[in-house]
């Protein structure tokens, strides 16, 4: 265990987030059983009551878990100092066997938060609050995903010790065991890059079809997440390569520290609103559109769907202009 | 978005104005808030000025430092034990290291004297030459081509012109160096010809550094060798358990913090009950008061955390933390002439946002739901 | 158009001290009428109130505004039929104390978010319509009765409702200010608004603007003329 400042504050964010979803599932549970709006009985008022709260304290969970994601990677950053052969984030990270996994829980959480919130948002438009038990379900189910996102954080950082031998980006990235990371720095860099467009041209024509036909939208969804998995590819295997002007500097994190002037904001925010946005739009598409929602549901879905896609261009411009003013060109 | 903002500002508005109307009461609360962040943001720019300065003292410092042990006492070390040491396997550049401290009466000043290595060219110097710190220009009046001159306690004089002032981003670290040339350093120390302060290593492996020190032990036994792991261990260990021991009180504070928190939003006067009533009667609606009374707790919050940051900084920067100084007092052993660089960055600022906004947010959340679901036809009444 | 159909409301329903305080009550008022609710203290004249004024939510039985079901909707929608329909001027006035007179009457605009050059222009027109013009930078704790009553009523007009409802509204004032009271109501029909109100005030049961008296007594209603 090392005690930093950054390392209590992430544990206070990790425990709140995590108490507030699962003090919400329990109330999910009471609220599935006894739902009844058409009930004016005090019992059915006092639910009502509740889900305002229920609201609010996760859309704080949500706003306290998207800054501890940026918090945990910058003092990953930070605290690779201390660890031998650790240069980065990834050191940090690769510590102790729970560093990426809580990484990922947090990022598997964000989106299904985000899924929540946009479950939230529709769900208020109609008047008979039609997708609530749908909802509801869906908190019970993020529920468990909250508490393993909060226990591997903490898990990480009793793990954590000074002196840990560890291997940064430059080892991950180069491995030569086949690993995920491995492979996907091993990409031909000119092949990412023409899978990172040739993607966005997918998405863009998958965007098209979904403003239109309710029927595309889940597809767009999954689009939406394959082209998400493209684009961090990219990153990592050519995207990086520019920024760093470094022909063998594969590496997803150092992107966000100053020296880059925090270019890996610029980069990664689009691409996450893109993705979130794609992906709870899809989501929701496989509901069925409520007799209440008739009008509201699929004009909200079709503004997620070209909010998405406008992220999406926001990332492929972004990464397109570190591409053309950077000195390094790859003869490949 | 613009309909929503204007209903925003409209919140602001009222909660502003909500503020205002009962000042007193929320003064309290404002001022323990900004108390409370300009205790825990000392400590955090504290903490993190010092690991800063630990961290540009290591980042140049050798890989392995080995010095010779007599009596238990650190001894000079000889030109014939660096031969011997060039014989490990895996360490490179094997080099005596000259330097030691000065105590000038004149500006009543402590200065580190020193030889440049020989592995950085743009600092070599010839005899009669000196580089200088910022901080020692700055009490000399000094510049280049202008000569400096020192007084060894032994009477010795050294004079020397000046080559170069060391930039002043550097000065951290250098601020009080004097580096001269090793022929000047020996005289007006008055050191034999094979006499080094202490020898520093570098090791190409990281991963062999422990094996080479070892290795280096059992060619100099009375030697003693601290790898700069040890260096950042002892560092780290010194200061982790002292900050974590305030941490520990803060914690503590944030929670007594946050429960006052939580007391003071649960326990609304009949009269601010009445008006939440008031408002959801004339029409507005649950979400509507939640909204406000977190622009109420924002405005708070947010303004208490400006508040007790900026005091920190200066407390912590311009008046190097008489506050906290007695607590973290084990520090001036190591930098007995500490003056710490003004520095914050965005990691420093979130954790501290984190460390007081959030729990004071989560206290009073569920009182504020509370309030603002009271039933409206309360007012009728 | 407002019809109550087989309404109920019980409190502290399931406990066993619960109170009915209105019972399957049948009531419609036809727009741009003045109707009064009397009968004695306990009897759910406010009650009546708060169902129709979409305050709270009937335990039983259905609310209609014009053919649309209101029973049942969640509070956010409530909360909108509320503020665009009803306007409310209750027997203790019910202004913020330490706001002025003009912020008071602002207030039920705010969630609609109006443009403020609007908004202000609207209650002036209303300050003048009930002679509180000069008052308008006042602390509401500062003015009299009859200008708290009148800057309660500019308050209730803010969003334009159609229906003003008035509980108890002259119990705190002088038989004068009673009586300036039922010439705000005469405005308030020539404007083409329809008014519900309670009253313990004979005064008011027998005042030329009221068209309708309704009498209740253990939460039903007795006698309608
Ligand atoms: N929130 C509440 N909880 C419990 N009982 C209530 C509540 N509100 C009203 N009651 C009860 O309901 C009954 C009807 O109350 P209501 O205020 O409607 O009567 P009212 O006719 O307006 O009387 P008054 O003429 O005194 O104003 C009363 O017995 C009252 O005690
Ligand atoms: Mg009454």
């Amino acid at each position: 265990m090392i005690l930093h400042p950054p390392i209590l504050a992430l544990t206070l964010a990790a425990l709140v987030s995590a108490g507030a979803l699962v003090a919400a599932s329990a109330f999910a549970v009471r609220l599935l059983g006894r739902w009844n709006l058409a009930s004016g009985a005090q019992s059915q008022i006092d639910l009502e009551k509740r889900t305002y709260l229920v609201a609010v304290a996760l859309r704080f969970a949500m706003a306290v878990e998207i800054a501890a994601l940026v918090l945990f990677v910058f003092n990953a950053d930070r605290m690779s100092a201390m660890f031998v052969g650790a240069m980065c984030a990834v050191g940090a990270l690769n510590a102790s066997v729970y560093g990426f996994p809580a990484l990922f829980a947090k990022i598997a959480l964000f989106f299904g938060a985000s899924l929540w919130l946009a479950a939230d948002i529709v769900d208020a438009r109609g008047r008979d609050y039609p997708l609530t038990r749908w909802k509801y379900g869906l908190l019970i189910a993020l529920a468990p995903l909250a508490l393993a996102e909060a226990g591997l954080t903490i898990a990480y950082f009793l793990d954590l010790k000074a002196d840990t031998l560890t291997s940064c980006c430059g080892k991950l990235f180069t491995s030569d065991r086949p690993t995920i990371a491995s492979e996907m720095a091993g990409l031909d860099p000119r092949m990412a890059l023409g899978m990172l467009y040739g993607g966005f041209g997918v998405v863009l024509a998958g965007a098209a079809l979904a403003r239109r036909s309710a029927r595309a939208r889940p597809l767009y969804g999954v689009v939406s997440l394959a082209f998400f998995a493209v684009a961090l590819a990219a990153v990592v295997s050519a995207i990086s390569l520019y920024v760093y002007e470094h022909p063998h500097h594969h590496c997803p994190f150092c992107l966000l520290k100053r020296e880059y002037s925090y270019f890996g904001f610029l980069l990664y925010a689009p691409l996450f609103a893109g993705a979130a946005l794609g992906a709870s739009a899809g989501a929701l598409g496989l509901v069925r559109t409520p007799a209440s929602l008739a009008h509201a549901m699929p004009a909200i879905l079709r503004r997620m769907v070209v909010l998405s896609a406008l992220g999406f261009a926001g990332f492929v411009l972004v990464a397109t202009w570190a591409i053309a003013r950077s000195g390094l060109i790859l003869t490949g | 978005m613009s309909g929503w903002w204007a209903r925003q500002r409209y919140l602001l508005d009222y909660a502003s104005a909500s503020l205002w109307r009962r000042k007193g009461r929320n003064l309290v609360l404002w001022a323990i808030f900004a108390a409370l962040v300009f205790i825990l943001g000392s400590v955090i720019l504290f903490g993190s000025a010092i690991r800063r300065e630990a961290a540009l003292v290591l980042r140049d410092a050798p890989d392995v430092v080995a010095q010779a042990m007599r009596m238990g006492r650190h001894d000079m070390a000889l030109a014939s034990d660096i031969a011997k040491l060039k014989s490990v396997r895996g360490a490179d550049r094997i080099e005596g290291r000259l330097w030691g401290y000065l105590y000038d009466t004149s500006t009543d000043a402590n200065y580190t004297l020193q030889t440049p290595s020989a592995h950085a060219p743009d600092l070599a110097l010839q005899k009669g030459e000196a580089i200088v710190g910022e901080g020692v220009a700055r009490l000399r009046k000094l510049s280049e081509g202008k000569h400096l001159f020192l007084v060894s306690p032994a009477g010795r004089l050294l004079k020397a012109k000046v080559k170069k002032v060391l930039s002043p981003e550097s000065a951290l670290v250098s601020s009080d160096l004097v580096l001269v040339s090793a022929e000047d350093f020996r005289a007006f120390f008055e050191l034999a010809p094979d006499q080094f302060t202490d020898i520093a290593m570098r090791v190409r492996n990281p991963s062999e550094v422990g094996t080479v020190s070892g290795k280096g032990a059992l060619a100099l036994p009375h030697y003693r060798f601290i790898t700069r792991a040890n260096m950042a261990r002892t560092y780290e260990a010194l200061f982790s358990w002292r900050e974590g021991l305030l941490l520990a009180i803060a914690t503590g504070a944030i929670l007594a913090f946050a429960i006052l928190a939580f007391d003071k939003a649960s326990g609304l006067s009949a009269q601010e009950r009445r008006e939440i009533g008031i408002l959801k009667a004339i029409g507005w609606e649950t979400s509507d008061i939640i909204r406000m009374k977190l622009w109420e707790a924002g405005l708070i919050s947010v303004s208490a955390f400006v508040a007790g940051m900026t005091l920190a900084y200066l407390h912590v920067f311009a008046m190097s933390a008489p506050l906290i100084e007695t607590v973290l007092k084990g520090w001036s052993t190591l930098y007995p002439r500490f003056a710490l660089t003004p520095h914050v960055d965005a990691l420093q600022v979130t954790t501290l946002a984190f460390l007081t906004l959030l729990p004071y947010i989560a206290a009073v959340l569920a009182p504020i739901w509370r309030t603002a679901s009271a039933d409206p036809d309360r007012v009728m009444r | 158009m407002i019809e109550l159909q087989g309404v109920s409301k019980i409190y502290r329903q399931g406990r066993s001290n619960e109170i009915a305080a209105v019972c399957d009550l049948d009531l419609t008022l036809q727009d741009n009428r003045v109707t009064v609710l009397k009968g004695p203290s306990g009897s759910g004249k406010t009650t009546v109130l708060t169902i129709i004024g979409c305050l709270a939510r009937p335990t039983q039985g259905r609310v209609l505004l014009d053919g649309e079901i209101l029973s049942g909707l969640p509070e956010k929608f409530l909360a909108e039929v509320r503020r665009r329909t009803f306007g409310f001027a209750f027997q203790r006035f019910n202004l913020i104390a330490g706001l002025t007179a003009f912020e008071n009457i602002v207030l039920p605009a705010y969630p609609l978010a109006p443009r403020f050059d609007t908004l202000k222009a609207r209650a002036l027109e209303l300050a003048e319509t009930f002679g509180v013009a000069h008052r308008l930078d006042l602390n509401v704790d500062d003015l009299s009765g009859g200008e708290m009553q009148r800057v309660a009523v500019a308050r209730a007009l803010i969003n334009d409702p159609r229906v003003v409802i008035a509980d108890e509204p002259t119990a705190n004032l002088d038989s004068e200010r009673a009586a300036q009271f039922l010439d705000i109501v005469a405005t308030l029909k020539a404007r083409g608004k329809t008014v519900l109100m309670t009253s313990h005030d004979p005064r008011i049961w027998s005042a030329n603007v009221v068209d309708r008296v309704v009498e209740m007594a253990d939460g039903r209603i007795v006698e309608a003329a």
